[in-house]
């Protein structure tokens, strides 16, 4: 198993509201390693995006973190100044945001906002971080790239703002990244392409990265490991291969069958839906969190907090009170019928 | 079990107990602060105004001059008596009662001017923002050119033109500040016009006037109530320097910024005599801005939750 | 952006033409200026004279030609009450107006700008209320009241600053002070609106996750592009302060265009009322041009397209 660079521990964020505390993320923990991508998935408002801007520290002014252990490259991040983590970000952890279109100020520069990262956290000339971002542009697929530092963000598309986007969170090198839906504002056609980028380059400067997504294509085709969030809670976690082939959890389950995979999903097969929507993670929820749309519900569901345990395999988790065994027999109940 | 059940209660208990969206609005207007404070002293002001003939312990013109500057009673003077509570001008006419007379002469300029150019900058805006294209430019052309042209100096201008009086100095008024409703109208229509409902209603057939005045109009309500107050301030402030130049309201009549200009010489010796009009013209465009901020923030879309 | 230019000028050239129409047609509000002119004691012959010699007998669109050209030229007629070219005294009293703008927007915009700023990066906190505060009473406020009451306490009772003239820099003090307050409000909100909604984009999350210092941040990526609308509105603000500094000049006899506008005013000298109205009408049309073309500069969406 390759180093770990990041460690995540008992991961909380809480926002205060008028009408109690929201709990968007609860008690997450998870780990990535050299070269390693870590998927998680779920639906919008899962708390996925919460996740990475609470690593991050960049979570806004009225959201609370806590964390057990929050550690990057054998430095703990918990406690550190915001001094300190400004030295961090941009450096050895970057991240590449949902919304191309919106995320590059419109008054500067490519080649400005390209290279101020790097003139922040590196001793170098602006020479030297000019021909840093020309060979990175390259490495994204940019053409006529020294021409392009001249350019505005609104002369570019949106895909091509992602490739920005993407050379300038690599500008440092960093050990980490963080992709946060990277091609969700994309045209299709380009979604394909800026992944496979983002997965090349991951290869290539053999970082740790989170992609976080609600798309299970992408995360059948670029992840490692798999996180699966629902209602600011993990509620199952394994390789690539233990998610999509033995789904335990009754949401994942639930999720496969809501998306075509390729090669996996027959054509002109029924695709499902899960009923019902998440509950409010305002206050505590006692018991599963999915236990009011899960087909499965029993008392026990709600009797008490459900913790991660052991699936059948080495390194896969899930979260409900059904043993693997009878999780994945109803999983194929449901697909005999 | 249940638990889809009991999910399913406390759903209808919860709509069971939630307000009808007019006790939310209520609710909203009685926490709002400014609104409140805004309210209350406009509505003190309106009473003055109101009542002034009833209320008004001397006739506002009467000139007792064996009566001349008499301090208000809070004044450590042998002059001080409760017949005049805020004292004597210069020319030993009731301060207090010119102050309830004078309320009258703020609310109707500012009212009145307000009216008028709520007439001409709607209409302008709206059909700018509703037919765009060439109408919306040249109604642009003719705000810009308005709004190139000094106001102060315009009506001042103008009213030493063709003589001042109180309906002089309201249509100059009236026809000068309408700029304001005329932008925010115009944008306040172009964003409704973009809605949905407009489009069907027009995929339905109804026509222009129709479509104006039953969809457009009462969407853009709020921001006309808004720009209404801060222009009713506008004219006020606008009145009283006029009057304070000696080219809006004529003497004898009580206005604010007629008194603050006739007692201009004698202020260094008798300091309240400007300091009573004008806290009371302070207070007045205090209360109908803070109750223009207080509606826009009740009535905000993003406040409507 | 060439384009843009030339359309802007396009249109700053209509207004100023429309401008210059209403000016001129100014003269006729009190009907026919000949009579106005003569005075009361004129016989039939002296009207008559008089239309000759202003050339008040012509067709009245050779007579704006006439006025226009000559005002292109810089020769706005005589002044009917100095007996001097209108021109030379305007251009007199220029500077001190001028100078009295400045110092009353290097005012407003040195107090408001920061606390809009500080404002918006606390929202709610002690200093937002304080500015908010600051605005809803400023905007309230009479300027002529103001600028009496800090004439009272600065200039009589602590004796502080000099109140009248223009023979120090003492003397530009409250005047600026007077001026400016005026438009704090409106800059200061604006400011205030325009960081809370650049803070809150996505591009500053962005140089956040760079690393980049809070300074860096505030100033290089959220100032730079909130400062982009407070730029227009500054500019479009100067404009009227000019045309407010009638009030102001008058109170603190400062020699300026607005104090010679209303001594123009009482002495009903048209040619002089006309020219003012003009100059800083045209100043203010300049003015909102540069502002354009500024604005341009710093927003590269329009400049490089």
């Amino acid at each position: 198993m390759a180093e770990r660079v990041l460690e995540v521990e008992d991961l909380c964020v809480e926002i205060p509201i008028p009408s109690g505390m929201l709990r968007p993320v609860q008690h997450v923990s998870f780990h990535v390693g050299q070269g390693e991508t870590l998927a998680i998935v779920g639906e919008s408002g899962c708390g996925k995006s919460l996740t990475s801007l609470a690593i991050m520290d960049l979570l806004p002014s009225k959201a609370k973190r806590r964390a057990e252990r929050l550690v990057l490259d054998g430095d703990a991040l918990t406690g550190m100044t915001e001094r300190q983590m400004a030295d961090i970000r941009g450096n050895q952890m970057s991240m590449i945001f949902q919304e191309p279109m919106t995320s590059l100020n419109p008054a500067y520069t490519i080649g400005n906002q390209l290279t101020e990262a790097m003139l922040r956290h590196k001793s170098v000339s602006l020479a030297e971080a000019k021909d840093r971002a020309v060979w990175l542009l390259e490495k994204v697929g940019i053409t006529a790239a020294r021409s392009r530092l001249g350019q505005y963000p609104h002369q570019l598309s949106g895909g091509l703002r992602q490739r920005v986007m993407i050379a300038m969170a690599l500008m440092c090198g960093p050990d980490m990244i963080i992709a946060d839906e990277p091609t969700t504002a994309l045209d299709v056609t380009i979604q394909a392409q800026i992944l496979h980028l983002l997965a090349e380059l991951q290869d290539e400067f053999h970082m740790g990265m989170i992609l976080i997504t609600h798309d299970l294509g992408v995360v059948a085709r670029v992840a490692d490991r798999v996180a699966v969030m629902y209602a600011g809670q993990f509620v199952e976690t394994g390789t690539a291969a233990q998610i999509f082939d033995s789904p335990t959890h009754p949401y994942t389950q639930g999720l496969l069958e809501c998306i075509p995979i390729p090669g996996k999903t027959e054509r002109g097969a029924h695709l499902g839906s899960i009923p019902g929507i998440v509950p409010s993670l305002v206050g505590e929820i006692r018991g599963c969190h999915f236990a009011g749309r899960c087909p499965y519900v029993h008392e026990a569901c709600t009797a008490e907090d459900v913790s991660l345990r052991p699936s059948l395999d080495a390194g896969h988790e899930y979260r409900c009170v059904l043993s693997p065994q009878a999780a994945i027999a109803n999983r194929n109940k449901q697909a005999a019928q | 079990m249940a638990v889809t059940e009991i999910k399913s209660d406390a759903v209808a208990l919860e709509k069971a107990i939630e307000p009808s969206p007019g006790a939310l609005l209520r609710r909203r207007v009685f926490s709002h602060m400014g609104l409140m404070i805004g309210g209350g002293i406009l509505l003190v002001i309106l009473a003055m105004a109101l009542l002034a003939p009833l209320i008004s312990p001397h006739d506002p013109y009467d000139q007792i001059l064996d009566r001349k500057l008499i301090p208000p009673v809070w004044f450590d003077s042998p002059k001080v008596t409760w017949a005049h509570p805020l004292g004597t001008d210069q020319l030993g006419r009731d301060y207090l009662s010119r102050l309830f007379w004078g309320a009258r002469i703020s609310l109707l300029i500012g009212f009145a001017a307000m009216l008028i150019s709520g007439v001409i900058g709607t209409t302008l805006g709206v059909l700018a923002g509703y037919f765009g294209g060439r109408v919306d430019m040249v109604v642009n052309f003719i705000i810009t050119t308005r709004l190139s042209m000094p106001v102060v100096l315009v009506a001042l201008a103008v009213v030493s033109l063709i003589g001042s009086s109180l309906t002089v100095v309201i249509w100059v008024l009236g026809l000068l500040i309408w700029d304001r409703f005329a932008v925010v109208m115009r944008s306040a229509t172009q964003q409704v016009r973009g809605l949905d409902f407009v489009a069907a209603a027009e995929a339905l057939g109804c026509s222009t006037w129709r479509i104006l005045a039953s969809e457009i109009m009462p969407n853009v309500t709020n921001h006309l109530i808004v720009v209404a107050t801060i222009e009713m301030a506008h004219a006020i402030l606008l009145e009283a320097a006029l009057s304070f130049l000696g080219l809006g309201v004529q003497p004898p009549e009580p206005s604010w910024g007629l008194m603050i200009a006739e007692a201009k010489g004698l202020m260094f010796f008798e300091a309240w005599l400007i300091t009573i009009p004008g806290t009371a013209l302070f207070l007045l465009v205090l209360a109908i801005n803070l109750l223009g901020d207080g509606v826009r923030d009740v009535t905000a879309p993003e406040n409507r939750n | 952006m060439l384009q843009y230019v030339l359309k802007r000028l396009g249109i700053a050239i209509l207004v100023a033409v429309t401008v210059s129409m209403i000016t001129f047609s100014m003269i006729y509000l009190s009907g026919d200026p000949a009579i106005a002119l003569a005075g009361e004691t004129a016989t039939q012959e002296d009207i008559q004279n008089i239309r000759r010699v202003y050339g008040y007998d012509q067709p009245i669109v050779v007579q704006y030609a006439n006025w226009l050209w000559n005002a292109l030229q810089g020769d706005f007629g005589q002044s009917h009450y100095l007996k001097k070219p209108v021109a030379d005294v305007i251009f007199e009293r220029l500077p001190t107006t001028m100078l009295l703008g400045a110092c009353a927007l290097i005012f407003a915009l040195v107090l408001s700008i920061p606390l809009g700023v500080v404002a918006a990066v606390r929202p709610n906190s002690l200093i937002d209320r304080i500015a908010l505060t600051i605005a809803v009473v400023g905007q309230a406020m009479p300027s002529f009241w103001f600028a009496l009451t800090m004439m009272l306490w600065l200039g009589i009772y602590w004796r502080l600053l000099p109140i009248s003239g223009t023979a120090s820099w003492a003397n530009f003090v409250m005047p600026s002070i007077a001026l400016g307050y005026y438009i704090t409000p409106a800059v200061m909100r604006l400011t205030r609106a325009g960081m809370l909604e650049v803070l809150s984009s996505d591009y500053i999350r962005t140089a956040r996750a760079k690393g980049l210092r809070p300074m860096t941040v505030l100033f290089k990526h959220a100032l730079r592009n909130a400062i982009i609308p407070v730029v227009s509105l500054a500019a479009v603000q100067f404009g009227f302060m000019l045309g407010g500094s009638i009030v102001i000049e008058t109170i603190f006899a400062v020699n300026g265009l607005g104090f010679l506008a209303w001594e123009s005013i009482q002495r009903a000298d048209l040619p002089m009322m006309q020219a003012i109205v003009l100059v800083l009408s045209f100043f203010y049309i300049i003015l909102t041009f540069l502002a354009d073309m500024l604005n341009a500069w710093l927003d590269p969406r329009i400049r490089v397209m």
